[in-house]
């Protein structure tokens, strides 16, 4: 049977239902189920090995699931920013963007190359060797690829793990400013409190198990209810989400 | 794909380095190759049966002697000889390959070389048969037994002209001959004109025999001088002994083109593979497989892409290297269609080898070094001669050749070459299969890639 992606009075952009990848005996995925809409920012947190990335590659199309499906709305791919940049280094910025305008076979390959290259701030380096850039500018390359056929979703990897404090504040500035056009924005990272300031809702993974989804005070909360292992120590964690959230998945045996 | 060829190019251009190393390590490792051709190994294996009765092997030219037996022995040093009974064994040994070559005297060989030099009738010969599956081999058989062929034709010359040059000189200056258990004198042509010479000056200037003695003097003359040009024209006895070469299996590669083969091979390889592997491992270090393979192109399609490109590449370079090989060696022109079939589905088979390798390497300079090492030793195996080897060894080292292009590749193109057997048909087929096996194979390494 398969999903629908119309839940009430809105459309999701994309829905999944009991999604599981197993690699051999191993599983990186186990039963997970959700739907995203327009114009949210949904991060994926979750300790290294939770499965951030196989979901991500699965939503992105990059990999099948072992069992489950995903239904995205819509006939357009969505766009992937995988964590290391996808790039030819020995291409320059503008051969990189044409390349795949032509491979995604965008009407007007020569426009979209313009309007990204705009989009990014990377105009004056249009020609240079992508292998020369810095990596924040790299990684706006990589972005800029992914976003180059309009796509509904862009799904971004740990997008400012290689990225200084003030090009990842230029990122996330870029990120809602895309969610406000109405693109679904999915991004995994490590950093808590990054998800907490710019996501709209979180899903938490731990051994590739959904453990929670909801919006980032409704993660606050979850980590703060009172729990008997926690003692005297809970009140200095509160306030501080990142050590409240290892403590949630501890408490969960992750 | 198209768009991949292009940029596949593109790096490639932004690569001098790489591309000119691609192009010019596999002509100079294929010229060192063409070089070390022309110096034979050790002792080909020759099935030898000799019909010559024991104690007939000695030929007697005057009272000089020849044992061809001594020579026979030093045939032994030159080959590694399997003695055999018969000539059906003999062909029997070659054609399974346990002798390069088969050597056949024949029983009266010793008297038809003795007929020939004092009667001038005769025809002694001696089969040499040949294994043609391997030009190499054929080759170094084919020099260990003309050298020796051509000492015993030396020694006999030398015999001969020695009893000419004796019976020469006796005619000429005179001498003595045994004769029934008696000695004659020899008077000789020298002696013969001084006694006509003085027997003319003593007679009166108009004595009616002076016309006469004269002419015999003049015709000593000539005589004397014409057999003093004798001896070296003796000297240049040629060859009293005629070798048959038989070859088993029609015609065959010659050397120079074989040479030519394999240097070309040698070049095709390298380019294909290294190419082809590096080319895909680009994509896997680059991050870029799993954004082209989201939808923008199948895996299948991109192995398609990378082994067509290199393919190309290398059936391109090896063309103008094999336009270039043919201003030195004979290689037939009127089979070039044959040459640019043969070169493509050679590259295509060594693109496929390559694409495995790529496939199993997460970065490019780990897929060079593992094309380098994986195309060496199967370059060497498939080029082992048979008789290096026993026959356990042997067996696994065609069953090595068999499962890597070199070798159909190499028999394809010393065909398309010179027409030489084995035939194209099946080395072709063969190149087909392991493309597709090889491309199978790399698809499957693929799965590791996302």
């Amino acid at each position: 049977m398969s999903i629908d992606i119309n839940t009430g009075e809105r459309t999701a952009t994309v829905a999944a239902r009991a999604l599981t990848k197993r690699y051999g005996a191993r599983i990186a995925l186990d039963r997970i189920s959700f739907a995203l809409y327009p114009g949210e920012v949904v991060a994926i947190i979750g300790p290294n090995g939770a499965g951030k990335t196989t979901l991500l590659s699965i939503l992105a199309g990059a990999l099948e699931p072992t069992e489950g499906e995903v239904a995205r709305a819509g006939d357009k791919r969505f766009g992937w920013v995988p964590q290391e940049p996808a790039l030819y280094s020995k291409l320059s910025v503008a051969e990189n963007l044409r390349l795949f305008a032509r491979l995604e076979r965008l009407a007007d390959p020569e426009q979209a190359v313009a309007r990204m290259l705009g989009q990014t701030g990377l105009e004056d380096r249009a020609g240079e060797e992508v292998g020369r850039l810095s990596g924040g500018n790299q990684q706006r390359v990589n972005i800029a690829l992914g976003l180059l056929s309009e796509p509904p979703a862009l799904l971004l990897d740990e997008p400012s793990a290689s990225l200084d404090p003030r090009q990842r504040e230029r990122l996330w500035e870029f990120i809602s400013a895309l969610a406000g056009h109405g693109t679904t924005v999915v991004f995994s990272t490590h950093n808590v409190a990054e998800a907490e300031r710019y996501a709209t809702r979180v899903l938490v993974l731990g051994d590739g198990e959904l453990l929670f989804a909801g919006t980032p005070a409704e993660l606050e909360r979850a980590v703060s209810e009172p729990d008997a292992a926690a003692g005297a120590v809970r009140d200095q964690l509160v306030g501080d989400l990142e050590t409240a959230f290892v403590r949630f998945l501890h408490e969960r045996g992750h | 794909m198209r768009w991949l060829f292009v940029k596949d190019l593109q790096i490639l251009k932004r690569s001098p380095l790489l591309v000119g190393l691609l192009i010019v390590y596999p002509i100079v490792i294929a010229l060192m190759i063409g070089f070390a051709l022309s110096s034979p190994p050790g002792k080909p294996k020759v099935a030898l049966l000799n019909e010559v009765p024991t104690g007939h092997g000695q030929l007697s030219f005057g009272n000089q002697k020849i044992n061809v037996a001594k020579y026979a022995s030093q045939l032994y040093q030159s080959i590694d000889a399997i003695n055999v009974n018969s000539r059906a064994e003999a062909i029997s040994k070659v054609q399974s390959g346990q002798a390069a070559a088969a050597l056949i005297i024949p029983a009266d060989i010793v008297s038809q070389i003795n007929s020939l030099v004092t009667q001038g009738a005769g025809n002694p010969t001696v089969d040499l048969i040949l294994n043609t599956k391997d030009p190499l081999e054929r080759q170094f058989a084919d020099q260990a037994i003309s050298s020796r062929v051509a000492q015993v034709e030396q020694a006999v010359s030398k015999q001969v002209l020695r009893v000419a040059v004796t019976d020469l000189q006796e005619t000429l200056n005179g001498g003595t001959l045994k004769f029934l258990g008696q000695t004659v004198p020899l008077l000789g042509l020298k002696n013969s004109r001084a006694i006509v010479q003085g027997t003319i000056a003593s007679l009166p200037k108009n004595s009616p025999l002076l016309p006469a003695l004269r002419q015999v003097v003049n015709f000593a003359t000539l005589a004397i001088d014409g057999l003093g040009f004798a001896t070296p024209v003796l000297s240049s006895i040629g060859s009293p002994l005629t070798v048959n070469t038989i070859n088993l299996a029609g015609k065959t590669t010659p050397t120079d083109s074989y040479a030519a083969s394999i240097a070309v091979i040698v070049s095709l390889m390298f380019v294909g593979v290294l190419l082809a592997a590096a080319l895909l491992a680009l994509e896997r270090s680059e991050h870029t497989y799993s954004r082209l393979v989201r939808g923008l192109i199948s895996p299948s399609g991109l192995l398609s892409e990378k082994i067509a490109l290199s393919a190309s590449a290398a059936a391109a370079v090896t063309l103008v290297m094999s336009a270039l090989v043919s201003l030195f060696v004979h290689l037939e022109w009127a089979r070039f269609p044959l040459w640019v079939v043969t070169l493509a589905l050679g590259g295509l088979a060594f693109a496929a080898l390559g694409v495995a390798i790529g496939g199993v390497a997460r970065e490019v300079s780990v897929a060079a070094l593992l094309a380098f090492l994986i195309s060496l030793p199967v370059a060497f195996v498939a080029l082992v001669p048979g008789d290096a080897v026993s026959g356990t060894l042997r067996s696994v080292l065609d069953a090595v050749a068999f499962v890597f292009p070199f070798k159909a590749a190499l028999q394809a193109v010393s065909n398309a070459f010179s027409g030489a057997a084995p035939g194209i048909g099946w080395p072709l087929v063969h190149l087909a299969v392991l493309t597709l096996v090889f491309g199978a194979l790399a698809r499957l390494a693929m799965r590791r890639f996302a």
